[in-house]
């Protein structure tokens, strides 16, 4: 799959200008409400027209101003998951799953309804209306019906933000599925850091109606500038690592990654599964010498790479730890204390009770994920 | 009791021509009711007040001056009515289709302000949802927008079919007042009340009346409830 979206689009006093490609499996338009992501959206499946550029979908374009190409949206195949659901209230569960089926071509439908019952389990719910669904269920009966239509695309735009933390948990799983288990390729909008460094393979951040990075999640998600401009005054990084061992008797699971091993909080997942761990700045403690008699779990030897400002009296110190970027915010006295300079050897101190619970998930496979790490590259080139 | 049911030959004529002409007013005015209701609810085109102000003028107008007009232009030397009759051998005046096309014409503004009212309260973000999914404007229209209106079409035909039972102004002026092809309901009581002895005629033929206006209304609720019940309370 390949995105490639090029335009300006003006709303009122707002300017909308986006210009990125993405090949990424999951790709994740990450920014703060207002930004412009569903704006966004909109365009890519046709409901609004851009003012000037042109969107590409695997060669094909969808909208193209300079030659007068607008597809409109009942031609796209693009599946749209809209925020509130949007489901025919006069028609059953089963008849909404099938509504957009019916008007794809025999030869193109490429997944079937026993396969969408299978993947969002909502088997059981065929004969209900959708009033009669949950906040949750009416999601995933939304996801199915979008996915029913066999689209080339599929986009999501913020289908967690009207469900409570638990339904959200519910429901993430099966997103995690779609990425790993479906062949289409996602758009999923999101403005929540928690969401997006645990299902994207390729992230696109947006602030004020233009990009301000591209590319794999470790490395955007890391990048301090990016991060403060969502609105997310938690600074961290992203690690990927392997579950490698779990240890029951402390209800802790132990993780590999380049960085070395991490203890974590007990995770429900096999030996062997790849997963992502955000590790917020605050939750980070630096040592000049590795630390004895310390109740913290991981240590990660590493040396300074720089030193950003992080506000009065506040420094985010960025380590690479064998390759991995960390971020620890520590005051302007420590950094003195301990004379921190960018090449400087140091010791990386993380609380295991620390880590960022919501962000821990299940990553995509890692096959995929090298492959989307270098498309991201091309994509920032 | 069964006395104010035991309706003269004459009486029953004038109550199944009253039925035909309303229900056949009702249903040839659905589609253009619906048509007309869609480009005032969702139309931009220049001329679309002076549209409104022609459906309702009807609603305004006194009715003998809806019938007088509609004696002048669909009258056999009337231009439309003129038009009609050579080209299609179609004939209104003095016949019962011309007592339907005024019944229609009478009930017209209730029928469009009803689906009007209802296509102005669906949710576009839903035919929008339906366009996504691959559903061209004409299915959409089909299978999305017409279902989520229904309440509202139902509301508005029985509004006509009532109208249309009633009317008597537009109608005696265009068509007369002939028995067996003219006579509607309220004409045949208007007419027992101008001679003597009439009173037990009108007397039956009110209660008749009331039986089909009562008979309509359940009808209608039981509709209203079937519709409601399969759909929505999102």
């Amino acid at each position: 799959m390949s995105l490639n979206v090029d335009i300006t689009h003006r709303l009122g006093s707002f300017l909308l200008e986006a210009r990125f490609v993405s090949d990424g499996r999951l790709t994740a338009f990450f920014g703060r409400s207002g930004s412009g992501k569903t704006t966004l959206v909109n365009i890519i499946a046709g409901v609004v027209r851009p003012d000037r550029g042109r969107i590409v979908l695997d060669e094909r374009p969808l909208v193209d101003t300079e030659r007068g190409i607008f597809v409109p949206r009942y031609r796209r195949r693009v599946g749209y998951v809209f925020q509130e659901g949007r489901l025919f209230p006069h028609l059953t569960v089963r008849q909404n799953l099938l509504f957009g089926r019916w008007f794809t071509p025999k030869a193109e439908r490429t997944i079937g309804l026993e396969q969408v019952l299978d993947l969002l389990g909502i088997g059981h719910l065929l004969d209900r209306r959708p009033g009669a669904l949950s906040g949750g269920e009416k999601q995933r009966v939304a996801i199915g019906r979008a996915l029913l239509t066999s689209p080339r695309l599929l986009l999501l735009d913020e289908p967690l933000a009207s469900l409570d933390d638990t339904r959200k948990e519910d429901i993430l799983p099966f997103i995690e599925r779609l990425r790993d288990e479906a062949q289409v390729p996602i758009v999923y909008v999101s403005h929540s850091l928690s969401e997006v460094a645990r299902l994207a393979t390729t992230v696109v951040a947006i602030a004020d109606g233009r990009i301000t990075a591209v590319g794999a999640p470790t490395d955007v998600l890391g990048r301090a500038d990016v991060i403060s401009r969502q609105g997310v005054t938690e600074a961290g990084a992203l690690i990927e690592a392997i579950v490698d061992a779990h240890d029951p008797s402390f209800g802790l699971t132990t993780l590999r990654s380049a960085a070395g091993a991490l203890q974590a909080p007990r995770l429900d997942l096999p030996p062997g599964t790849p997963v992502r761990v955000r590790i917020r700045a605050r939750d980070v403690m630096i040592a000049s010498a590795r630390p004895d008699g310390l109740s913290a779990l991981n240590v990660l030897p590493g040396n300074v790479a720089a030193l950003d400002g992080a506000g009065e009296g506040a420094v985010d110190v960025v380590l690479d730890c064998g390759g991995v970027r960390l971020v620890a915010r520590l005051t302007r006295k420590s950094v003195d204390a301990l004379a921190l300079a960018p090449g400087r050897d140091v010791y990386a101190v993380i609380k295991s009770v620390a880590f960022d619970r919501d962000a821990l998930g299940r990553a995509p496979k890692f096959a995929d994920r090298s492959a989307a790490d270098a498309a991201a590259h091309d994509g920032r080139r | 009791m069964m006395d104010l049911l035991d309706l003269s030959p004459e009486e029953w004529t004038a109550v199944r021509l009253s039925l035909k002409v309303a229900t056949f007013a009702m249903l040839a005015s659905l589609p253009v009711g619906i048509a007309v209701a869609y480009l005032l609810a969702r139309g931009r085109f220049p001329g679309k007040s002076i549209l409104n102000g022609i459906v309702l003028l009807p609603l305004i107008l006194p009715p003998v001056v809806t019938g007088y007009l509609l004696l002048l232009s669909f009258g056999r030397r009337g231009p439309i009515g003129a038009f009609l009759y050579e080209h299609f051998g179609i004939v209104f005046s003095f016949r019962w289709t011309g007592a339907a096309l005024a019944c229609a014409v009478m009930a017209f503004p209730l029928l469009v302000r009803s689906i009007r009212l209802s296509i102005e309260a669906v949710d576009r973000r839903l035919e929008d949802a339906a366009g996504t999914l691959g559903a061209n404007p004409f299915w959409v229209f089909l299978f999305v927008t017409l279902p989520l209106i229904l309440p509202g079409i139902i509301a508005g035909m029985i509004l006509c079919f009532a109208k249309a039972m009633g009317e008597f102004g537009a109608t005696i002026t265009f068509v007369s007042n002939i028995p067996g092809e003219t006579q509607t309901l309220p004409s045949a009581i208007y007419t027992f009340t101008q001679i003597p002895g009439g009173e037990a005629g009108a007397m039956r033929l009110t209660v008749v009346s009331i039986i089909i206006a009562m008979g309509a209304l359940v009808v209608s609720e039981l509709l209203a409830r079937r519709v409601g019940q399969s759909a929505w309370v999102e």
